[in-house]
């Protein structure tokens, strides 16, 4: 379809490529100054004081913000392997078997990644609360809850990105390798595995970017002395701009670029293009 | 005798595989089960429920107070409000990103590529980062105040205003309008286009009646992905919003963490669910399938 280019003339293409630079700037700009504030030595956000490192030495030295930091990837890595094996073995089973009820199956693996945030994050407190009045089982807000909730929702997305992959794949190739005498062990560890897992790197790195970015409901589930660094820095911004939030800003916003560009290689390694 | 045996044998083969089947997805469909379709059950029974002096929610005794409540000027006040922003969010996304997806289909494939990466970075980024950059540049004194002051516009005072809002909306939505824009435009057939104007018709005459339909399950698709996560949202109101212009999101919350009054927060999170529901399946009817 390279003869398209052609096909704009005059007038639209000048608005055409001035709507992109706009929106391309729209994109970066906030970003791109975000960054140049961090290194800023003034107490206020927004105004350039010559460059420093002090923010991201306080953001080393702040108890707090270490803290979540090392809560919120335990919690990322824990339920990413969790959600990632779930995930996998739902993919598999939905594309390759017909069972009675996969349907039913199908729009339950759907629905948490339709249901807005706000809503899952109702339905997580009021399960972790009914636990107690229900069967009496007292449930500490914390760690695990944070973990549980983060799984409910990455299986989803997970199972999603493998069945896409899946779903270009045929059958042939597992059949062979089990007429060749391979166990069924083997043939999912030496032909399906290898074949699905770019599929299944770029769900896990989805499952991590979620699960990094998700504030609303794990401030719903999380307790005292146990939050995220996403819910610690929104409670922190709730009060108050300040120089140390843009250091912890730039940092997070560090980690999902290294994980877009891994997500990228991973696809590229799909042979698949960018969408 | 080997043409009876053969279906028997396959018979079995069938119910082995789909046992085998059913047991490789049950770890997920049990988690599911237990941490998914319980709670939204339970969601919807308490906003059947009654909050009792306490703060407490008493199960016993099911009526529809919690849904009458929405009727109340406030909370209507609120749904209008956040109904009426995430329209203007969707429609701003669309005037935006329809011409600029139509220039990234008709670029070549290396610069196509290239510009789709540079819209993927903004997608993947962390949600809450970009509407804290929002925060800092709309600030007092800030950046943008400064730059309208410097060109005589005078001090820029849209944070914690709809405005702002919807500014951060589009912000963190406009990549879920151009990706299936971009979709349903590329795959387009051209040469519909193309004998269109040489059938003498304007550029305008044609976009209107040509190249706006074709891309029309583009149109609903971005829509709706944008509507969606517009009408719920919680962070960006927070952060860049007013204490007057709260939104079906802030009000939820606060129905569960500050008011405690649970049945009314279950109530509005299970209309804001179905409202979803029922978009996604508007979605799915119209051949949209990026999720």
């Amino acid at each position: 379809m390279a003869g398209n280019a052609q096909q704009l003339r005059g007038n639209t293409r000048w608005v055409l490529s001035l709507n992109a630079v706009l929106v391309y700037v729209f994109f970066y700009a906030p970003i791109a100054l975000l960054i140049l504030y961090s290194f800023s030595d003034d107490q206020l956000v927004g105004r350039w004081g010559g460059f420093t490192l002090d923010w991201y030495r306080a953001f080393g030295q702040n108890d707090e913000v270490q803290n979540a930091l090392s809560v919120s990837l335990r919690v990322a890595l824990i339920s990413t392997l969790l959600s990632v094996v779930l995930g996998t073995m739902a993919a598999l089973s939905l594309e390759r078997f017909r069972f009675r009820g996969n349907r039913i199956f199908d729009a339950l693996l759907y629905l948490p990644v339709i249901i807005p945030d706000v809503t899952m994050a109702v339905m997580m407190l009021i399960f972790f609360t009914s636990l107690d009045d229900i069967i009496g089982l007292q449930v500490t807000k914390g760690f695990t809850t944070i973990t549980l909730s983060h799984v409910a929702f990455s299986i989803s997305f997970v199972s999603i990105v493998v069945r896409a992959r899946l779903a270009g794949m045929s059958e042939t190739l597992e059949e062979a390798a089990q007429d060749l005498y391979a166990s069924r062990w083997q043939a999912f560890r030496f032909v399906t595995l290898p074949l699905i897992l770019p599929g299944i790197v770029g769900g896990a790195l989805l499952a991590l970017t979620l699960s990094l970015d998700d504030v609303v409901i794990t401030q719903f589930v999380a307790g005292p002395g146990s939050t995220t660094l996403p819910v610690y820095v929104f409670g922190l911004i709730r009060r108050g701009v300040s120089p140390l939030i843009n250091a912890v800003s730039v940092v997070m916003l560090a980690a999902s670029v290294l994980l877009v560009v891994l997500s990228l290689v991973a696809q590229r390694a799909r042979g698949g293009s960018v969408t | 005798m080997t043409a009876a045996a053969t279906p028997e044998f396959e018979v079995a083969n069938e119910r082995n595989k789909r046992r085998r089947g059913l047991l490789m997805a049950l770890p997920a469909y049990v988690y599911l089960i237990l941490f998914f379709a319980l709670p939204l059950i339970i969601v919807v029974v308490y906003s059947f429920a009654t909050r009792n002096r306490f703060g407490g929610t008493d199960l016993s005794g099911w009526n529809l107070e919690a849904y009458a409540k929405l009727g109340e000027p406030i909370v209507r006040d609120i749904l209008f409000r956040s109904l009426w922003l995430a329209i203007i969010t969707t429609v701003i996304c669309l005037l935006f990103a329809y011409p600029f997806a139509y220039f990234l289909a008709t670029r070549s494939q290396v610069v196509r590529n290239l510009m789709l990466v540079f819209v993927m970075i903004p997608f993947w980024s962390n949600f809450l980062v970009r509407n804290y950059a929002w925060r800092v540049l709309l600030g007092n004194d800030g950046p943008v105040s400064r730059l309208t002051e410097t060109i005589g516009l005078g001090e820029t005072t849209i944070l914690f205003t709809p405005t702002a809002v919807v500014l951060g909306l589009v912000y963190g939505f406009l990549p879920f309008m151009i990706l299936p824009l971009y979709a349903s435009i590329e795959r387009m057939d051209w040469s519909l286009i193309e004998a269109s104007r040489d059938l003498g018709a304007t550029g305008l005459q044609t976009f209107r009646s040509v190249t706006f339909p074709l891309s029309l399950p583009g149109v609903i698709a971005g829509s709706i992905l944008v509507f969606i996560p517009s009408l719920g949202a919680y962070v960006t109101p927070e952060i860049l919003g007013g204490a007057k212009t709260t939104l079906l999101g802030s009000y939820i919350v606060t129905q569960f963490l500050t008011a405690r009054n649970w049945p009314v927060g279950a109530s509005v999170s299970t209309v804001l669910m179905v409202v979803m529901l029922a978009a996604t399946l508007v979605y799915f009817r119209k051949g949209g399938r990026t999720l």
